[in-house]
C-alpha cells in the first residue's frame, strides 16, 4: 500500500515537472521566431542582458513603474508631486503629463523632459520593468497578454517607437541609457530574431 | 505673429514663439491673475486652462497655444461666481492668496471630469499645486462644497 502511494506521488512529480517544462518551452515559443536553424538560445539569451541593461536604466524604467505613480531621476525615485498613472497613462485631473512635459525638452538642469508621446503604460497593462529579473521581462515582453499585444513584428517595431527612441535624448543633467541606440536596436533584433529566449534567471 | 483665443478674445501677439505662455499673458496681454511661483512646473502657481487641460504656462511655449482656446483665471466664469471661486469665498480659503488662482483652475478640471470627488481624488488632482501657507484643509473643504453646489446648478 506504501509502496504504491510512494510510486503514486513519484509518477505525480514527474507529471508536475514535464508539465513545468511544456509551459517553459512554449513560452519560449510564443511566436514563431523564424526558421528552426536561426533559433540560438543562448545567443538570444545574451541578446537580452544587452536590452535588459537598457530597459533597467533610468530613461527606460522611471516610466514603467511597478506603482501608479512614475519615477524621476538617475536614482528612479518617486516622481514629486505623485502623478497618478490613470486610465490611459496620461495622469489624472489636472495632473496629467502633458500639462508639464511638452513635446520637447526643455532647455535647463531639473526642467520637464518632453516627447510629443508622454504618457506611462495604461492602467489595464501596465508593463511593470521595476523589480523584473531579466527572465521576468523576458517572458513579459514575449507574451502578448503583458506586452501589450504585440506579436513578434510589432515587437520588432516597437524598437522604433518614438518614445523609445526618446530615451536617448533625456534633456540636460540625465544619463544616457548604458547602450547607444544602435547597439540597444541589434540586441533587441538579435534577441528576438534569434528566438526571443528569456534568459534562466 | 502668433493668434492666441484667451477668454474668449482673439489676439495677435507679437512674441518668440518659445516665450512661456505666462510671460505673454503677464506681461504682454496684463492678465495678471496667473502667477508665476517657480517657472519650473514644480509649484502650481502658472495654471491656466489650454483646451480645458490644466497646463502649467511657466513651461508651456507660447506656440503651443496658438490656434487653441486659453482660459486663465479672469475668464474662468463670467461674474466670478464659479462654484469654486464662490466656494473659496464662502470658505475664506486664501491665507496669502499667491497659489491659489492655480488652486482654482486646478480644482476647476478636477471638478469636470468628476463632480463628484473623494478626498483621495482631490488629493490625486491637486497634489501638483503647492501652498506654501499650507491652507490645503480648507482648499480640500472648498472644492467639496462647489462640488455639492454644482450638483445644485451653481446655486447655494
Ligand atoms: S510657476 Fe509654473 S509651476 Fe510654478
Ligand atoms: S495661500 Fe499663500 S501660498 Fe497658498
Amino acid at each position: 500500500m506504501k509502496q504504491a502511494t510512494l510510486h503514486a506521488r513519484k509518477a505525480g512529480v514527474i507529471i508536475a515537472l514535464l508539465g513545468v517544462v511544456v509551459v517553459l518551452s512554449s513560452s519560449f515559443r510564443y511566436v514563431p521566431h523564424g526558421s528552426a536553424s536561426t533559433r540560438d538560445s543562448a545567443v538570444s539569451a545574451q541578446a537580452f542582458m544587452k536590452v535588459y541593461s537598457v530597459l533597467m536604466s533610468p530613461r527606460c524604467v522611471n516610466c514603467h513603474p511597478a506603482g501608479d505613480v512614475p519615477l524621476q531621476g538617475e536614482l528612479s525615485q518617486p516622481h514629486a508631486m505623485s502623478p497618478q498613472r490613470g486610465d490611459d497613462g496620461k495622469g489624472v485631473y489636472a495632473m496629467k503629463c502633458a500639462n508639464c512635459h511638452q513635446a520637447v525638452n526643455l532647455p535647463g538642469p531639473h526642467m520637464p523632459p518632453g516627447n510629443p508621446n508622454w504618457h506611462l503604460p495604461p492602467a489595464n497593462m501596465k508593463m511593470v520593468f521595476q523589480g523584473k529579473t531579466p527572465r521576468e521581462l523576458a517572458l513579459q515582453l514575449t507574451n502578448p497578454a503583458t506586452n501589450g499585444n504585440k506579436d513578434k513584428k510589432k515587437l520588432l517595431e516597437h524598437a522604433d517607437d518614438g518614445l523609445v527612441v526618446g530615451g536617448w535624448n533625456p534633456g540636460e543633467g540625465r544619463a544616457l541609457p548604458p547602450l547607444s541606440y544602435a547597439e540597444f536596436k541589434k540586441a533587441w533584433r538579435t534577441w528576438i530574431e534569434t528566438g526571443a529566449y528569456a534568459p534562466a534567471k | 505673429m502668433i493668434s492666441l483665443n484667451v477668454n474668449g478674445e482673439s489676439h495677435s501677439i507679437d512674441a518668440d514663439p518659445e516665450m512661456p505662455l505666462l510671460w505673454a499673458l503677464r506681461d504682454i496681454l496684463n492678465l495678471t491673475g496667473t502667477k508665476y511661483g517657480c517657472g519650473v512646473a514644480q509649484c502650481g502657481a502658472c495654471v491656466v486652462h489650454l483646451d480645458g487641460e490644466a497646463v502649467r504656462s511657466c513651461v508651456t511655449k507660447v506656440s503651443r497655444a496658438g490656434g487653441r482656446k486659453v482660459i486663465t483665471i479672469e475668464g474662468l466664469s463670467a461674474n466670478n461666481d464659479h462654484p469654486l471661486q464662490k466656494a473659496w469665498q464662502e470658505i475664506d480659503v486664501p491665507q496669502c492668496g499667491y497659489c491659489h488662482s492655480g488652486q482654482i483652475m486646478s480644482a476647476a478640471v478636477l471638478l469636470r471630469e468628476n463632480p463628484n470627488p473623494t478626498d483621495a481624488d482631490i488629493d490625486a488632482a491637486m497634489s501638483g499645486n503647492i501652498c506654501r501657507c499650507g491652507t490645503y484643509p480648507r482648499i480640500r473643504k472648498a472644492i467639496h462644497l462647489a462640488a455639492a453646489w454644482q450638483a445644485k446648478g451653481n446655486g447655494r
